[in-house]
């Protein structure tokens, strides 16, 4: 055992203080402190959002921003998580959009009241570049937004700090599904595979493979041939 | 204790080693194991072939099956809820189809049932967190698919079942390489973006025990990026959800058929009553079961609740005697103990390489041998690097992607990883990363056919929560693919059923009264409550002192 472990530390869970020991996320303290997650706890692995978090460390100005599964806790911080982050999202048909225009502007006018404070750039836990897509929003630039945007993980800190009342990430969804389906091709060779398969093409070697038995599946499975990796220049 | 790049001195020297090695090791690989050799690291260290952590089901229909201890333990556990207590003649909710689980499998079938028919208001999603809290949002590798001419649906059929140890059930291997390249194209049209080479093509990638380079990835946020459109759409369409409201049983009606689910509103604690014509079962895995003490890379929820709710209404399950346990879980620094180290890592080029910076095994061996062989590695050799609290690893040689691929390239496809580390001190870039096997998917599951229809009339289901289509094991980037073919038509059957069907007569728990008579009969002591809903992660102090007052 380390000497971390041993070492305890104080956090205010909604200002009351739990001892702690050192080394734990902000959600295992918790739960170590003895709570519970019904809401706050998703994937547990910085994917989902779920666990949004606030806090200020004792004695400092800054009022901070965190992923309860993705922060070590720390001694004297005082923290409360967000259980759920009301916003405006707009209802859309993605089949009956026009991409040639700025249908986030129309779509979340007050995009343009930014006022390049920052402040969601700031409160992301993701660290991206919030104000900066919002300002590509603002040009109707999709595949920036995209570029941008791309880590998101919509877990509604950047909405709910904004002084201009910007849901960012309903901004950056709507970007980024104009994006896909409008502005990326649909490569030719899946439409080709897609073709060929309706048309029955694979039906007679998948079809004689189900009825194999298993002593010839077993060779025709450890005899196929494999792709080199060419990447890791490995060969099996 | 002092760290240095987030590692300890003790680990910074076993990292001078890898450095010495790297370069000769770059030149080299490591010749793959021969049938006889799989077979024989797999029997001596793969926690899937220890006999005594297993035991065979006492009743139900796979009365006699082997599966997991933990397993086990919630299928013979008493229900949670008594007929006696539950009115089933006021219906909160009275829908035509009812979808159990709002992660991929459930949002895909949504979307299909009403691109069938069934419009939203007639629909209604439940689930157990927020709708796409589940292992779908976390997928980061990709997504399979036989699309490019040197690849084929029956090489990618050949690959499923070989690695599924030719347990599979054939014709839901062939539902799922066909409906492949469909799927993608599905995923394209509502925007989802997958990785492009610069001619526009698909990036595709090896993955462990595949014959062809067939993984569509986005970044290493495949699940994400598919989940979260899936979801926009679902929005987009109005369809209802109801969050933090897990089935806690399903019903029938008096002809035998499934005709809705008793609710849990976790959050104020009273019961719904939903009736349905037809009900599609999409609740995932079982990964928050720790088999074996493992730690896992799964969400929350994934506490095998629809296995549970199916086995009490009848339903078949199969190949539930193995478990998946994803070879590279971190095993450093302790806050992100379990978490998933993407598969990609090593398709991109990253070693596994033991304390002296030796490589000892073929990187891409399927998961279960190359799981076994980091195992060995570290208890049978004792060959691995012990962390500050006791656990042991194997060294991940992170910065060969970046000599491989050029400087960068770990940082844009591998964010999400890059990301993690650096949150807790570590640059992976530079330094090799620790990993150990971890805890992953359900490989089997709720019997279904190629409709994903399961053996009970009215219950369909897709996704993590069913089995067949993976056998004994199943391959990295085949199961974002799963819950969209069965997802798919798990939705489509559904919404052909309910166009035959009137609404359901006399709702009824029953059968959960009659899986209780025959565990009593069983003289199974009402020890245990299932389903667990959520796994319990409080402190031991704090539960030492709990009352349970109010
Ligand atoms: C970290 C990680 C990485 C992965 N990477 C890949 C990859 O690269 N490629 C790949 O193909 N696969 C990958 N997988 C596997 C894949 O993501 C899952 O198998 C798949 O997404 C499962 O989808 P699902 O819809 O069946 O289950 P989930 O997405 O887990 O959804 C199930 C939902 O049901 C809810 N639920 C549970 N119980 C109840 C209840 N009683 N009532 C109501 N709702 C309930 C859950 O909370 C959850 O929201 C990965 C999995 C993990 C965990
Ligand atoms: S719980 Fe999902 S991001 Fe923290």
């Amino acid at each position: 055992m380390s000497e971390n472990k041993e070492k305890m530390i104080t956090v205010y869970i909604m200002g009351k203080a739990y001892e702690v020991p050192f080394g734990l996320t902000i959600m295992k303290a918790m739960e170590y402190a003895g709570y519970r997650f019904i809401r706050g706890s998703g994937c547990r692995a910085g994917f989902c959002g779920a666990c949004a978090t606030v806090y200020r460390n004792k004695g400092e100005y800054k009022f901070q921003t965190a992923l309860a599964c993705q922060a070590t806790a720390e001694d004297g911080m005082y923290l409360a998580q967000l259980p759920f982050v009301p916003a405006n999202r707009k209802e859309y048909d993605i089949a009956m959009i026009n991409p040639e225009k700025n249908v986030l502007s129309e779509y979340y006018p007050e995009i343009n009241r930014c006022v390049s404070c920052n402040t969601c750039t700031k409160s992301c836990p993701q660290e991206l570049d919030v104000m900066y897509y919002i300002q590509a929003a603002i040009r109707g630039d999709y595949g920036e937004v995209s570029k941008l945007s791309f880590d998101c993980i919509q877990c509604g800190l950047c909405a709910a700090r904004c002084p201009a009342e910007i849901t960012h990430y309903h901004v950056a969804q709507l970007a980024r599904r104009i994006y896909g389906k409008y502005h990326l091709q649909i490569p030719e060779h899946l439409l080709k595979r897609i073709e060929d398969i309706d048309a029955g093409k694979f039906d007679n070697e998948i079809g004689k493979l189900k009825k194999m038995g298993m002593k010839e599946l077993k060779e025709e499975y450890t005899s196929r041939t494999i792709e080199k990796i060419q990447r890791g220049e490995v060969t099996q | 204790m002092k760290l240095i790049g987030g590692y300890t001195e003790e680990m910074r020297e076993s990292i001078e080693k890898v450095e010495k090695t790297r370069a000769e090791r770059m030149k080299k690989s490591f010749e793959a194991m021969s049938m006889d050799e799989r077979e024989e690291v797999l029997n001596k260290y793969h926690p899937d072939y220890k006999p005594d952590k297993k035991r065979s089901v006492r009743v139900g229909p796979n009365k006699g099956d082997i599966a997991p201890h933990e397993v086990v333990d919630l299928l013979e556990a008493y229900p949670l809820i008594d007929e006696k207590d539950i009115d089933l003649k006021t219906i909160d909710y009275d829908v035509d189809l009812l979808i159990i689980g709002g992660g991929g499998a459930g949002t895909v079938a949504a979307l299909w049932a009403n691109e069938n028919g069934i419009s939203a208001e007639k629909m209604l999603m439940v689930t157990k967190l927020r709708h796409g809290d589940a292992n779908s949002m976390m997928a980061q590798g990709g997504i399979q698919a036989a699309d490019r001419e040197e690849d084929s649906p029956a090489l990618h059929y050949l690959d499923v079942i070989g690695g599924g140890h030719f347990a599979n059930k054939p014709e839901l291997v062939e539902a799922l390489v066909k409906d492949a390249p469909f799927i993608l194209k599905w995923h394209e049209e509502l925007g989802v973006q997958y990785d492009r080479n610069p001619d526009g093509s698909y990036v595709e990638r090896a993955g462990g025990g595949t014959s062809r380079f067939r993984l569509h990835s986005a970044k290493d946020y495949t699940g994400m990026e598919i989940m979260r459109v899936l979801r926009d759409e679902f929005r987009n369409r109005e369809i209802p959800v109801l969050e933090f409201s897990p089935a806690i049983e399903l019903l029938k009606d008096d002809e035998g058929n499934v005709a809705g689910a008793v609710l849990f509103n976790m959050e104020t604690e009273q019961y719904y009553v939903v009736r349905s014509k037809a009900t599609v079962l999409a609740t995932g895995g079982f990964g928050r079961l720790h088999i074996q003490g493992f730690p896992t890379t799964n969400h929350y929820g994934a506490t095998a609740d629809g296995l549970v709710m199916a086995y009490r209404a009848g339903a078949k399950l199969r190949d539930l005697d193995t478990v998946q346990y994803h070879p590279t879980g971190a095993a450093y620094p302790e806050q992100i103990v379990g978490l998933l180290i993407t598969e990609k890592v090593r398709g991109m080029g990253a070693q596994p390489v033991n304390r002296d910076g030796e490589l000892f095994v073929f990187p891409m061996e399927p998961r279960d041998v190359e799981a076994a062989a980091l195992i060995r590695e570290c208890y049978g050799r004792n060959k691995g690097i012990e962390t500050p609290t006791g656990m042991r690893g194997i060294w991940l040689d992170s910065p060969m992607i970046e000599e491989i691929s050029g400087e960068g390239s770990i940082e844009k496809d591998l964010d999400a990883m890059y990301r993690m580390y650096k949150r807790f001190g570590i640059d992976m870039t530079k330094d090799p990363i620790l990993v150990f096997p971890t805890l992953h998917y359900q490989n089997g599951g709720v019997e279904i056919d190629v409709n994903a229809q399961t053996s009970v009339p009215g219950l369909f289901a897709g996704g993590e929560v069913e089995g067949g289509v993976h056998g004994k094991n199943r391959l990295m980037g085949n199961s974002l693919l799963d819950f969209n073919v069965f997802g798919r038509r798990a939705g489509i059957s559904a919404a052909k059923w309910v166009k035959k069907r009137g609404k359901p007569k006399k709702l009824s728990l029953k059968h959960v009264s009659l899986y209780e008579s025959e565990l009593k009969k069983a003289k199974i002591k009402p020890e245990k409550r299932s389903p667990m809903l959520l796994p319990d992660y409080r402190g031991e102090k704090a539960l030492a002192r709990m009352l349970d007052l109010f």
